[in-house]
């Protein structure tokens, strides 16, 4: 059902785009292709940006960093009765999505698909989104590097994101 | 800052794989990662076309007034610095429904249009975010989505019992990471507002 509505929603929508264009009579076709021009601007535009982000974040992906921030704060995660598993993916999911999902089928599988640790994990990634990414992407598009404050209000949502998670899990799942 | 946000990524991720003995596997990450920013890149083209085209049929038609107004309210909130009625509202407006709905690949084109919107109206030097392009990020970056597709599609296909239950859980945890991003990033933008209006203080 819900496949269904996604699956359908987008070329309804384009139906009813061109619909209502031909009833404003717009010349469809050729306006569709004017603005379609654009794409591959855009597209190339934004190739050194995410080349800079890309390449540091795989680095650091790489370089084992994440494991070991987990190791050092894993005293103090037993403390405070999370998880520790959970922290990989906490940290990973605001830097690359594709490296989340991974973590996140690695830790269901090992903790199985319907313990608590997995559903919480599964809130963790369902209720993120890859801030550095989106970061670089849109200010990559029209030329903007100084952020301001877009870099400190990404990460404080992304980290409300994380405690807010293991909070509603918490409730919800143990 | 994201100088020094790139340059820790990267110095830290060098300096820990040579305690690690990891820094094959950080050279190897360089190459990798430069492959597959290119491949996103142009991966984009076709579906960035796409939606452009079909955006600018809704700009020729009017559509994208029309959603601009009717949505007026809840932007001039968001945004106060957006003029009345302006296209970047409908854009705006289409990013985060795409978002919501999950439809990620429709979501970047419309949030590139209202990001080239927000350029126009950018009144500092170019090159400098202006106040709305924070917030207009801050909602982004906070991943408002109504139906965690992805997470329940691989509990689903681990054979979880309900993978559905997550979703309230999720829905929960998104709109409350947004609010306190959007109120964060507000109580930001008052402490220390873009410098084109800083000047007209002055």
């Amino acid at each position: 059902m819900l496949s269904f509505l996604s699956a359908a929603l987008i070329p309804i929508l384009v139906c009813f785009f061109l619909l209502y264009g031909t009833y404003k009579r717009v010349p469809v076709y050729e306006t569709f292709t004017e603005g379609a021009k654009e794409g591959f601007s855009i597209s190339v535009r934004i190739i050194p940006y995410l080349v800079a982000m890309m390449v540091a974040v795989g680095m650091f992906r790489a370089s084992g960093a994440i494991d070991l921030l987990a190791e050092a704060l894993k005293p103090f995660l037993v403390w405070a009765g999370i998880p520790a598993d959970l922290l990989p993916l906490a940290i990973t999911r605001s830097l690359s999505g594709s490296g989340a999902r991974g973590i996140f089928a690695e830790l269901a599988a090992a903790h199985g698909p319907d313990s608590p640790v997995t559903k919480t994990a599964a809130v963790m990634l369902g209720s993120s989104e890859t801030t550095f990414y989106v970061l670089s992407v849109y200010f990559g598009a029209v030329g903007v590097t100084k952020f301001r404050h877009a870099v400190s209000a990404g990460i404080v949502a992304d980290l409300a994101g994380v405690v807010i998670a293991l909070i509603v899990s918490k409730l919800a799942f143990y | 800052m994201i100088n020094y946000i790139w340059l820790f990524f990267i110095v830290s991720s060098v300096v820990i794989s040579l305690f690690n003995n990891r820094i094959d596997d950080v050279f190897r990450a360089i190459l990798s990662s430069c492959e597959q920013a290119v491949t996103i890149s142009i991966g984009l083209i076709g579906i960035m076309a796409f939606w452009l085209g079909l955006m600018k049929i809704a700009e020729a038609s009017g559509l994208l007034r029309v959603l601009a107004k009717a949505l007026s309210p809840v932007i001039r909130f968001l945004f106060p610095d957006i003029p009345k009625n302006h296209p970047v509202q409908a854009d705006i407006t289409m990013n985060v429904s795409a978002n919501a709905l999950g439809l990620g690949n429709a979501a970047t084109p419309f949030g590139i249009k209202a990001m080239e919107g927000l350029q126009e109206l950018n009144q500092n030097d170019k090159k400098t975010a202006s106040d709305a392009m924070c917030t207009f990020l801050t909602i982004n970056t906070a991943g408002v989505q109504l139906i965690p597709v992805t997470a329940v599609a691989i509990l689903a296909s681990l054979k979880a019992e309900n993978p559905t239950d997550i979703i309230v859980p999720t829905i929960i945890t998104t709109l409350s990471a947004l609010i306190i991003g959007v109120l964060f990033v507000k109580c930001l933008i008052k402490w220390r507002p873009e410098p084109a209006k800083r000047k007209g203080k002055s």
